[in-house]
């Protein structure tokens, strides 16, 4: 036996693989030096008129913060992928510490956090930068800005220049491309201006791309009679849009195309996971025990919502006789924690400490559902490309619902998972090709037993 | 009973969990001196680059094997005593077996160039290696690599992740040419040259070069040149890891002898895997296979067999995949590096040099297909030439194969044109 193989005592598991030493990079391009400058103005531009300075509150002034932000961004992200090879563009993930819980990935998770605490608790600490998309606000909606339409604002404007981002990343790949530009759609059209222009129109201001049990305000009563009532008719229309949402089309558009139909295309909270969130998929928890944490949380979530729509609705329909304040007590708890803490502080704050998809996973009611038709009841599936699988585990390292897709690739299994929102990105970093997301023609061939759903529920539910 | 397996890698593991399918209460111990736990050989070079942490290269969880009743053991065997049926291990107790199975895999090849055991000179297998090369890359700021095969093209992607300059010298006319035909050994040669990797084709290393401290200073080549490096990648291929089991005396030639059924000349000591050369009886060479679906497939039928059960290996139709920088790659069936008597070739390639598929035919059935930059579907291409379906059949269903992501540009119809004219 060689000398260099006995004498080997590296323990593998915790020593002896970090980052291998680096020659000397090139240097910064001139364009992407620019973009950066241009960038570092407009957040110069920001902090100084969040500050008071002026022209914070004018047009001018909410210009020289969006241009030089959004466009030095997207022209660093482009100019930085533009030279190279178009391919998988993993390289040092794992060194470095934004994307691999190091100081800068916790700071970053500080930050983001903080950012939350101050939009749900303390609004007046972004007095400033509310101030700088006031006008923003004044001619979409008519009415002045307030934190929320700040934050909306930030979201959409993240969701874009982090799409931009995706769009050079995968610009190999349409399937990510076509689904990057439908969520930068979304959240810019449905989520961003839409709304906005409801209430300009004194209509209710209303996302037409949430609906129950996301959005579970939309089949509580009260709102049900805010707008049925409401004047002009629109509120009727959007009463019967959520309802028809709920009920109709997500069954169906699950049926034909699984989860991802809204999950990865359309949703906000996805759309900010799959944009901004990418360069923490990576960190989502693969092991079996996170997979049990996560069944038994969302569908907590799931059955929590269920119980406080109906109890609101038992309430009104015998105006308060049976629960009294017990039902509106859950609806608030309900906002507090789930609404605010679990979706925004957790699930957007902890994107570099735990993954971009903490939310979609642990606690979304809507994903909830979904789940529960891609699994029993859909076409959907990604198949195994017969045995060329070498376990390398490329798909599940970069899976963020944490999916252990090799534990089915290796074995040539196909992939039905409830929590899977179809991104793509497993079968896009496979380097031998494995992985297929597919509509198939049928729900019956996906796994034995899928031509049973009922029963095939009733058997897992048996296990768990 | 107990069942000793010397490796844990994936053939070692297959053996393994077959043996616990049809013997839940058989002890089974596996032992590696490389790692603790098995994990994935190919995803050596993801650790590397950053993609992955070693960690996500294991395919199991660790409570896996105890769930499974595999004991593990961490340590060298130094030595089989097949008739004592122990083996004595470096720096460990022995283990007592009733059944082996050796799995002991490759090692990399060298070819005794001077100053090949220089420090700064290393092939790429193991986690001794990789970490050697952690060593190694220290002030580096050149590697030159020799041998075109498939390790070779990955080793120069993982130094050139690091900003390593890279010259990549290849004997032959083309990159890996002894394996592909031309066209598509070209369309590598083409990425490997997009990347900024100097790669000389019809180059041999002819002397490795050290400074006064023993490390590497550069190389010699056949054409007398001397190139300046602090890093030699020798990926020159590898052969069966054959040194426990011959010093053991285990009958080995190439790799360990072993029938269809991965039986050794000794009584109850089997082989399998990347290390064992199943002898062929009657015409044709002795079958030895070194890649990973290989190693799994053998493993079974090895388990099977030291299980009790009645299984013999069926190599079944060829296939493979790699991957050159971003330009992926399979095979299904026999293509050869050149056209042979009675065999006809079909090939398209797209303008961009992106993308190519060739058919290869023989006596009317189609008998091997490789395809570059598209990814098409195993079971469809392996049942086509399984079934030794005719040209005409294959173009007709060919869209069945194709397995590209969703809105991938789809090249089937410009496919069948081209090649409907070659063939007419
Ligand atoms: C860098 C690289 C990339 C590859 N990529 C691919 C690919 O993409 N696709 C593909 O199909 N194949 C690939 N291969 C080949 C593939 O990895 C092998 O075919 C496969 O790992 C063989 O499995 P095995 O279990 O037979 O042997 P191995 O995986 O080599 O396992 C043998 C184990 O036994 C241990 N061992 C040996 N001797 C002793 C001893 N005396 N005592 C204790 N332990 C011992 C070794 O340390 C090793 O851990 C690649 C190989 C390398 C090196
Ligand atoms: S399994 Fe694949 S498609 Fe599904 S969520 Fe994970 S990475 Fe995305
Ligand atoms: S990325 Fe591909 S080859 Fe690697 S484990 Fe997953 S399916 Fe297998």
């Amino acid at each position: 036996m060689e000398e260099h193989t006995i004498s080997y005592d590296f323990d593998e598991e915790t020593l002896g693989f970090e980052e291998p030493e680096k020659a000397p990079a090139k240097p910064l391009g001139t364009g992407e030096k620019i973009s950066l400058a241009v960038l570092g103005f407009g957040i110069l531009m920001f902090v100084l008129q969040a500050m008071g300075m002026p022209p914070g509150g004018t047009w001018a002034g909410f210009l020289l913060v969006l241009l030089p932000v959004f466009f030095g961004t997207a022209s660093y992200f482009y100019l930085d992928f533009k030279d190279t090879v178009p391919g998988i563009k993993h390289d040092n993930i794992y060194f470095r510490g934004l994307t691999n819980k190091g100081i800068l990935g916790w700071l970053v998770g500080v930050v983001f956090t903080g950012f939350y605490i101050a939009l749900y608790w303390f609004p007046e600490y972004l007095a400033g930068g509310i101030k700088i998309v006031n006008p923003l606000s004044l001619s979409l909606s008519g009415s002045p800005a307030n934190n929320w339409f700040f934050y909306g604002f930030l979201y959409t404007v993240a969701v874009c220049v982090f799409g931009v981002r995706m769009f050079m990343k995968y610009r190999h790949n349409r399937y990510q491309q076509i689904r990057t530009a439908s969520v930068m759609f979304f959240q810019f059209g449905f989520a961003f201006l839409i709304p906005n222009i409801l209430m300009l129109f004194n209509q209710p201001e209303f996302y037409l791309s949430y609906f129950w049990p996301l959005k579970p305000e939309y089949l509580f009563p009260g709102t049900f009679s805010y707008f049925v009532n409401h004047p002009g008719g629109l509120g009727m229309f959007l009463v019967f849009w959520g309802a028809v949402m709920t009920f109709v089309a997500t069954p169906l558009l699950t049926y034909y195309f699984g989860k991802r139909w809204y999950c990865s295309w359309v949703c906000g909270c996805g759309g900010l996971a799959e944009t901004m969130g990418d360069p923490f998929r990576q960190l989502s928890d693969k092991s079996k025990k996170a997979w049990r944490v996560e069944r038994w949380m969302v569908h907590s979530v799931l059955v929590f919502i269920v119980v406080t729509t109906v109890l609101l609705w038992v309430n009104s329909a015998t105006s308060g006789a049976v629960f009294g304040e017990a039902s509106m007590s859950l609806k608030k708890w309900y906002g507090f924690y789930i609404g605010a803490i679990f979706s925004g502080v957790i699930g957007v704050g902890f994107y570099p400490i735990m993954g971009s998809r903490v939310w979609c996973r642990f606690g979304c009611p809507m994903a909830a559902v979904l789940g529960i038709l891609q699994r029993y009841l859909s076409r959907f599936r990604i198949t195994t490309n017969g045995d060329q699988c070498m376990s390398c585990g490329n798909c599940s390292t970069y899976c963020e619902m944490g999916i252990d897709v090799r534990a089915y690739a290796q074995k040539g299994e196909n992939i039905i998972r409830a929590s899977c929102v179809g991104c793509g990105v497993c079968a896009a970093v496979c380097p031998r090709g494995v992985l297929k997301l597919e509509n198939g023609g049928t729900f019956k061939d996906r796994f034995p037993g899928s031509d049973r759903p009922l029963g095939a529920l009733i058997d897992s539910l048996k296990h768990a | 009973m107990r069942v000793a397996i010397i490796g844990n890698g994936v053939t070692g593991v297959a053996a393994a969990l077959s043996i616990r399918r049809h013997q839940p209460d058989w002890e089974i111990v596996m032992i590696s001196g490389e790692s603790s736990f098995h994990y994935s050989r190919p995803a050596l070079m993801y650790i590397f680059m950053g993609h992955m942490s070693y960690k996500d290269t294991k395919p199991y969880e660790d409570s896996f094997w105890q769930k499974n009743r595999i004991d593990l053991v961490r340590g060298w065997v130094t030595e089989i005593d097949a008739a004592g049926k122990k083996l004595i291990m470096h720096e460990k107790d022995p283990v007592a077996f009733d059944k082996l199975l050796i799995a002991t895999g490759s090692k990399s090849n060298k070819f005794g160039w001077p100053g090949q055991d220089l420090g700064g000179v290393q092939g790429l297998y193991s986690l001794m290696d990789l970490r050697l090369l952690y060593e190694n890359i220290k002030g580096a700021r050149s590697a030159v690599i020799v041998g075109g095969g498939l390790i070779g093209i990955e080793l120069a992607e993982m130094l050139h992740s690091r900003n390593i300059h890279v010259t990549f010298l290849v004997r032959e006319k083309s990159y890996w040419t002894n394996v592909l035909p031309i066209e598509e050994s070209q369309m590598i040669n083409r990425v490997i040259l997009e990347q900024g990797i100097d790669l000389r084709l019809l180059t041999e290393l002819k002397e490795i070069v050290g400074n006064d401290s023993g490390k590497v200073r550069g190389v010699i080549t056949n054409k007398e040149e001397f190139i300046e490096c602090e890093i030699v990648g020798l990926t020159a291929g590898v052969s069966p890891n054959i040194a426990l089991a011959k010093a053991s005396g285990i009958g080995t030639g190439r790799g360990i002898l072993v029938d269809w059924s991965f039986r050794t000349d000794r009584p109850d000591v089997f082989a399998a895997g990347d290390c064992a050369e199943i002898i062929t009886e009657g015409e044709g060479r002795n079958l030895i296979q070194q890649v990973w679906y290989t190693g799994k497939n053998q493993g079974k039928v090895a388990g099977e067999v030291m299980a009790g059960q009645e299984s013999v290996y069926e190599p079944g139709i060829w296939y493979n995949s790699a991957k050159f920088f971003d330009l992926e790659y399979q095979t299904y069936g026999m293509v050869g590096s050149v056209p042979v008597e009675g065999e006809s070739n079909f090939y398209w390639e797209h303008p961009d040099h992106g993308r190519s598929i060739r058919i290869v035919t023989k006596d009317g059935a189609v008998c091997g297909i490789n395809v570059m930059g598209l990814r098409y579907s195993h079971r469809v291409c392996e049942s086509w030439v399984a079934e030794g379906r005719s040209l005409d059949y294959v173009l007709d269903h060919l869209g069945d194969a194709n397995f590209d992501p969703e809105f991938y540009e789809k090249c089937e119809a410009e496919i069948i044109r081209e090649i409907r004219k070659q063939a007419a």
